[in-house]
């Protein structure tokens, strides 16, 4: 007998008696105050959110605080924008050097200021990690109260990775001071539109 | 309803005004208390320590004192948890059912059989309550701060029906005193930290007393409080209660 | 005469510095106060926990089945799945997967189960350089320590000695100890690593046997740039962080980080499901006392754990105490009903370094019964011969006297008398209670005494 042979077997022969799953379909959240909510909390762990109209509000902004010869990866499809593309095959390691990446996201999530990017979406799944800072363009139709409502949504999604992102990476690792900016982006952006 | 006083076996020894003060306490509501000569321990000392095995002949003697009472009433939350827990007889196990559901800490008793709406009794003294932990999070005393849930305590809506008490609450409403049976000797340096905090806690209020529904929790603390000589004394709520309205 | 590394000793150690016990106990009740705020933004947080202790109570009764689904979808993914059955094998797969790609150097985010099975001391001796990407295990690696808290490795140090240690490992001016520069430094540093490792080594919070997919959940994002840069991918798992739908992420993930820190969520919660193009991903699921524990009808509860550390914020003893006084790489309540399953001589300490407060229960986010389980525990462990001869013989003679009437009167009569005309004989060193506190004063009369003489007719 292998080794996967001998655990499923004493996992067979020890475990207890089964029990019914429970329902978890009655959590959910209030779809009212999800715009107001998802603001508020992204601010709270470090995140910085504009309300838009339009693309051009948006380039202004970021515009406005990209330095000279600073690399932005854009992938929102939008021909006015600056930055470059990137594509599935681009090497992970060359975009060691992206000042700022911005990205459309599918879906956001109110009470944890969270939100979802698959491998679709970022192209490749360093960028919004390895970029020194991320924004986001997100529909405020696109924003749902609580996870319960995120994954009856993506329960039927398959992507070969997702990710929620809930504002800059951070630490409090050195005596509990909150620290912004530890492996992953040291900002992050989200654009509601 | 005929009740039969439970008193911890250290309560018995070293602090019989407690059990003096439960007694007066219980017979001024007019009920009538007995006081079963032959009881001796509840047995937790043992079976905390992992001896529970060893408790058998204790069980058995307990059930024998207190067969033939309605109601088992005891001024410690944690011998009454642990006779709710973890009395069992091989001979008998109904009656030692039987007696573990009849058995009540005395402010639940207080609270929940008598149902005391007003308490005849005056301390005109600032007191810190102890919430002391197997009252509380085992009998269900009061709330626990850990959950979500509504606040309540049992022990605070009886002591604030004495007149002129005032009654404060630390700042870490329900942390452990460090008591916590044979771990006070044999974990003794944290055991005494855990119980200088609590007092630390108290002092921000400049209380005169501590009290709480565990005996054992205040001796540990008043080993402290006297060994720095303190001012602040510990007292037993059932004496607080049954304090003379003078 | 050598001190025993027992839980009492190592707590007496940790207790020499009353300054430095302070701020240890109150940095971690200022995380359980912020669980706190935390949990009061949810009404229905009790009801989730309710949920995530049924949901975790199916798969420790399913666990077989969910098992091996989950084995099946994330091969059909492109993962590689190995089993093991202890740490040594644990550690023997991660070593012949590195050595296949002929990898010498690798990073590894955060990951319990791997401090568990020693990994990087052993791919140390096989000269494997480890780099450990989370801040805190990074900085208890440079001191050469284990860490001391399962969400929080480092709580036990001062920025200072941080400071220090970046001063002499990483070259960061001497007596800096800024967080906010010492941060930068180190995310300079392991940029480096990031960009040249070729393979990374993960944890696994949640594993989905529905879609065979896995959650890693960190706040740095370094399990991530581990990940994404790497060319092998391989992810460590005890068997029991398995959940049976991708859905009940959804219960898990709510409690997970309000539970640890307070915060909402951690700022990644990456889902890897399939491996990149040209990546090789690798599971390995380990065994190393899980089905043990599974059989063990008091204690299974235990692994429904979900590695938050939220009993360790709120128990008090632990506060005081310090994670490294448990010897074992997980400590507080939950490590004290785990340890002992893996062995009971070593960790009989465990369960009686507490008070039986009851606090970890009530913060577990799967409901545990810790506390329960840390009385169960005492009784097995006297029972299998774990006690001192001392402590046994004292407990027969206890239980003697306490079960006998007369015995007991007369014992109480004595023991009252002494402290009374000798009390030299008890207050003295020998006397672990005199140590710090005073004995209660001696009654001439018991309240048995009091009461023949006042009330029976």
């Amino acid at each position: 007998m292998n080794s996967r042979e001998k655990i499923l077997s004493r996992v067979k022969q020890n475990q207890p008696e089964a029990k019914a799953l429970p329902d978890i379909d009655h959590f959910h959240g209030n779809i009212e105050t999800v715009i107001d909510r998802f603001r508020s909390v992204l601010v709270s762990i470090g995140g910085e959110v504009h309300m838009v109209n339009t693309m051009e509000e948006i380039q202004t902004i970021v515009g406005s605080k990209i330095p000279d010869k600073a690399r932005v990866v854009n992938l929102t499809d939008v021909d006015f924008f600056f930055g470059e593309e990137i594509s599935e095959q681009t090497n992970p390691h060359s975009l060691e050097n992206v000042y700022l990446a911005i990205l459309r996201s599918p879906l956001g999530v109110a009470e944890n200021g969270a939100i979802w990017l698959t491998a679709k979406d970022t192209r490749v799944r360093a960028l919004p990690f390895i970029c020194e800072h991320l924004a986001v363009i997100l529909s405020k139709e696109k924003i749902v109260p609580t996870l319960h409502e995120a994954y009856d949504i993506l329960e039927i999604s398959d992507h070969d990775y997702g990710v929620f992102i809930a504002g800059p990476s951070k630490t409090a690792d050195i005596e509990q001071s909150l620290v912004l900016g530890a492996h992953g982006s040291k900002s992050m952006t989200v654009f509601i539109m | 309803m005929k009740v039969g006083l439970f008193i911890p076996c250290y309560v018995d020894q070293f602090y019989p005004s407690v059990a003096v003060a439960t007694l007066e306490l219980l017979e001024k509501l007019n009920i009538s208390v007995t006081y079963p000569l032959n009881q001796t321990c509840c047995g937790q000392p043992m079976a905390n320590s992992g001896f529970e095995h060893l408790t058998g002949s204790c069980n058995a003697l307990f059930i024998e004192n207190f067969r033939s009472f309605d109601y088992i009433v005891c001024p410690s939350g944690s011998c009454a948890l642990h006779i709710k827990d973890h009395l069992h007889d091989e001979q008998e196990p109904a009656v030692a059912e039987r007696t573990r559901s009849r058995v009540f800490e005395l402010t639940e008793f207080l609270t929940d059989i008598v149902q005391v709406k007003n308490i005849q009794a005056r301390f005109p003294h600032k007191v810190g309550l102890h919430q002391s932990c197997h009252g509380q999070r085992g009998l269900k005393l009061s709330q626990m701060s850990e959950l979500v849930a509504p606040p309540f305590s049992k022990p605070e809506t009886l002591l604030r029906m004495v007149k002129d008490l005032q009654l404060v609450e630390p700042e870490r409403k329900d942390e452990c005193c460090g008591f916590g049976g044979t771990f006070c000797v044999t974990e003794e340096a944290v055991s005494v930290k855990m119980g200088q905090d609590r007092i630390t806690d108290h002092l921000h209020n400049q209380v005169e007393y501590i009290t709480g529904g565990d005996m054992s929790c205040l001796m540990h603390l008043e080993g402290i409080l006297r060994r720095q000589k303190s001012n602040v004394k510990v007292i037993h709520l059932a004496e607080i209660l049954n304090s003379v309205d003078s | 005469m050598t001190k025993t590394k027992d839980h009492p000793s190592l707590s007496e150690e940790f207790n020499r510095d009353e300054a430095r016990v302070d701020w240890h106990d109150k940095t971690l009740w200022w995380i359980r106060q912020k669980r706190d705020k935390a949990a009061h933004t949810l009404p229905e947080w009790e009801q989730l926990r309710e949920a995530a202790s049924q949901i975790k109570n199916n798969v420790l009764g399913n666990l077989s089945g969910y098992l091996i689904a989950f084995e099946e979808r994330a091969k059909a993914n492109g993962a590689v799945v190995h089993w093991a059955r202890d740490a040594q094998e644990h550690n023997e797969i991660v070593l012949s997967v590195l050595k296949q790609h002929d990898v010498k150097q690798i990073v590894k985010s955060k990951s319990m189960l791997t401090e568990e099975c020693h990994l990087n001391e052993f791919l140390h001796h096989k000269g494997i350089d480890v780099i450990d990407t989370d801040l805190g295990e990074r900085i208890v690696q440079l001191a050469n320590e284990p860490p001391s808290h399962i969400v929080l490795p480092c709580i036990h140090k001062k920025k200072e000695e941080i400071g220090e240690l970046f001063h002499q490992h990483l070259g960061t001016p001497e007596g800096n100890a800024d967080p906010q520069f010492l941060t930068e430094a180190a995310r300079l540093h392991l940029r480096e690593k990031f960009l040249t490792r070729e393979a990374a080594i993960t944890g696994v919070n949640f594993a989905v046997a529905e879609t065979g997919e896995f959650v890693v959940c960190t706040n740095e994002g370094n399990a991530d740039m581990g990940a994404d840069l790497a060319d092998v991918h391989i992810a460590c798992m005890g068997i029991e962080k398995i959940i049976p739908q991708r859905k009940h992420l959804s219960i898990f993930l709510r409690l997970l980080a309000r539970s640890a820190t307070g915060q909402p969520i951690t700022t990644y919660s990456s889902h890897f499901k399939r491996p990149r193009p040209g990546q090789q991903l690798h599971i390995v699921l380990v065994d190393n006392g899980r089905t043990q524990q599974l059989g063990r009808d008091d204690f299974r509860n235990s692994l429904k754990c979900i590695r938050c550390g939220a009993c360790m914020n709120t128990c008090p003893v632990y506060r005081r105490s310090g994670g490294h006084s448990y010897h074992t790489a997980i400590a507080g309540p939950i490590g004290s009903i785990l340890a002992p399953n893996l062995n009971m001589r070593e960790y009989a300490d465990l369960p009686f370094a507490s008070t039986l407060c009851g606090s970890c229960s009530n913060v577990c986010p799967v409901k545990i019964d810790i506390h329960d389980q840390l009385y169960k525990w005492r009784q097995v462990l006297v029972k299998e011969g774990y006690s001192p001869q001392t402590k046994t013989v004292g407990m027969k003679v206890m239980a003697k006297v306490l079960s006998n009437t007369a015995l007991y009167q007369r014992a109480g009569k004595i023991g009252r008398w002494i402290l009374r005309v000798i009390p030299g004989l008890v207050n003295n060193r020998f006397n672990p209670w005199f140590a710090q506190r005073e004995m209660p004063e001696s009654p001439k009369t018991s309240f048995r005494d009091w009461y023949t003489k006042n009330r029976k007719s």
